[in-house]
């Protein structure tokens, strides 16, 4: 039982002088991925059957190896971004919320760096 | 994580049913209200009252006032206006966050189904314990907050177009339906302000008189007093006054965003 003030309680911590950032940059990236995501669901649309050679070559393009890493890298940022809300909305208790943020974060970086990885070893031929 | 099952002590049970006895009419509707007692160690339960509406007032606080007159005492809830303009006899009525005094009962099918505002604690029946809503409320410091003395011979004054700024906002009566109804609210009411609160504060960051703009954006911005609101909206829909809580914290973003 606490005996502090109910406006005591009210007032926790006070104000942590963040979340802008983090609401700005997931109305960004959700609105830079609109023309990406149209972007790459074209190209894979018209690559449909092209095989192996052809579409190794596409992604060399240097235009696609760029446009496919911004793809990774916004997507990655926005799914980041987004889970950290959903955990934060739902994960009660700070142990568990803050080893669930770290966790998904890494997660999302590994995914991220992976895919990029992938791209620029088709890009750059190895 | 956030509780999804009632406790075992809160589970809502069948309760009695008082029958519209010697009752002329043929006029019967059935109100099937939310009962708990924190004086006994009862589990809560649900009670159906038969009310006779051809003697009985249009709204759904005057069934429930002609309840607890003439068929059971026990009943408890507040209300005090019965105009819509004090905010106490906010309830959940037929699912839907409202004022008791404005809901008309010929509006609902069937049963008139009543709760208290959800996921709050219940203090007995129909009467949730607000205590942190007011403190939450009493955190934003809603008063006017200045350097600049005012006038020695008359009041600060507002220009017609910045008065109008309050149009939407000043309204609000504070009877927690908006922020009962948020399911952010529900899952993190501990350090989200809610729609009701932001509203207000958003009603003080707007009026042109008061000077601590920038603190009150200060204060407000944190990932779980402002940033919890992800837009659902069930503020402004359930809202009996028609406001739009959900505008006024985008509003408050918009401010957040633009002086970065």
């Amino acid at each position: 039982m606490s005996l502090r003030t109910p406006l005591s309680q009210a007032r926790g911590l006070g104000s942590a002088k963040d979340g802008t950032h983090h609401w700005f940059v997931m109305r960004v990236s959700s609105i830079a991925m609109v023309p990406l995501m149209l972007w790459l669901i074209f190209s894979l649309g018209s690559l449909a059957g092209a095989g192996f050679e052809a579409t190794s070559a596409w992604v060399a393009n240097p235009l696609n190896t760029v446009l496919l890493i911004l793809t990774v890298g916004a997507l990655f940022h926005h799914a980041y971004l987004g889970l950290q809300v959903i955990i934060e909305d739902y994960v009660h208790g700070e142990g568990k919320k803050f080893a669930s943020l770290i966790a998904m974060q890494f997660l999302m970086l590994l995914l991220a760096v992976t895919g990029i990885v992938a791209i620029l070893r088709i890009a750059f031929g190895s | 994580m956030a509780q999804f099952i009632l406790p075992i002590k809160s589970r809502v049970q069948k309760g009695k049913t008082f029958k519209a006895e010697g009752a002329s009419s043929t006029n019967i509707k059935r109100f099937v209200i939310y009962r708990w007692n924190p004086d006994n160690d009862e589990n809560p339960r649900l009670d159906t009252y038969e009310v006779d509406l051809d003697a009985c007032g249009p709204m759904v606080l005057d069934a429930i006032i002609k309840i607890k007159d003439e068929i059971d005492p026990t009943l408890s809830f507040r209300r005090s206006c019965r105009e819509g303009i004090c905010g106490s006899c906010a309830m959940n009525i037929d699912g839907t966050n409202t004022l008791a005094c404005t809901k008309a009962i010929e509006d609902i099918k069937g049963d008139v189904r009543i709760y208290p505002l959800p996921h709050m604690n219940v203090v007995k029946d129909l009467i949730p314990d607000m205590t942190h809503f007011y403190a939450q409320y009493a955190s934003i410091k809603p008063w006017i907050r200045t350097q600049t003395p005012p006038p020695p011979d008359k009041e600060r004054l507002q220009s017609v177009e910045d008065r109008a700024k309050l149009d939407g906002l000043y309204e609000c009566i504070l009877c927690a339906c908006c922020s009962t109804s948020c399911p952010s609210y529900w899952w993190n009411g501990d350090r989200y302000l809610g729609p009701a609160i932001l509203l207000q504060a958003q009603r003080w960051i707007v009026d042109s008189r008061d000077e601590a703009t920038g603190e009150r954006l200060d204060e407000l911005e944190d990932p779980f007093k402002l940033y919890r609101c992800h837009t659902i909206m069930n503020c402004a829909r359930t809202c009996p006054k028609d406001l739009n809580p959900g505008q006024a914290i985008a509003e408050i973003k918009k401010k957040m965003v633009l002086r970065k």
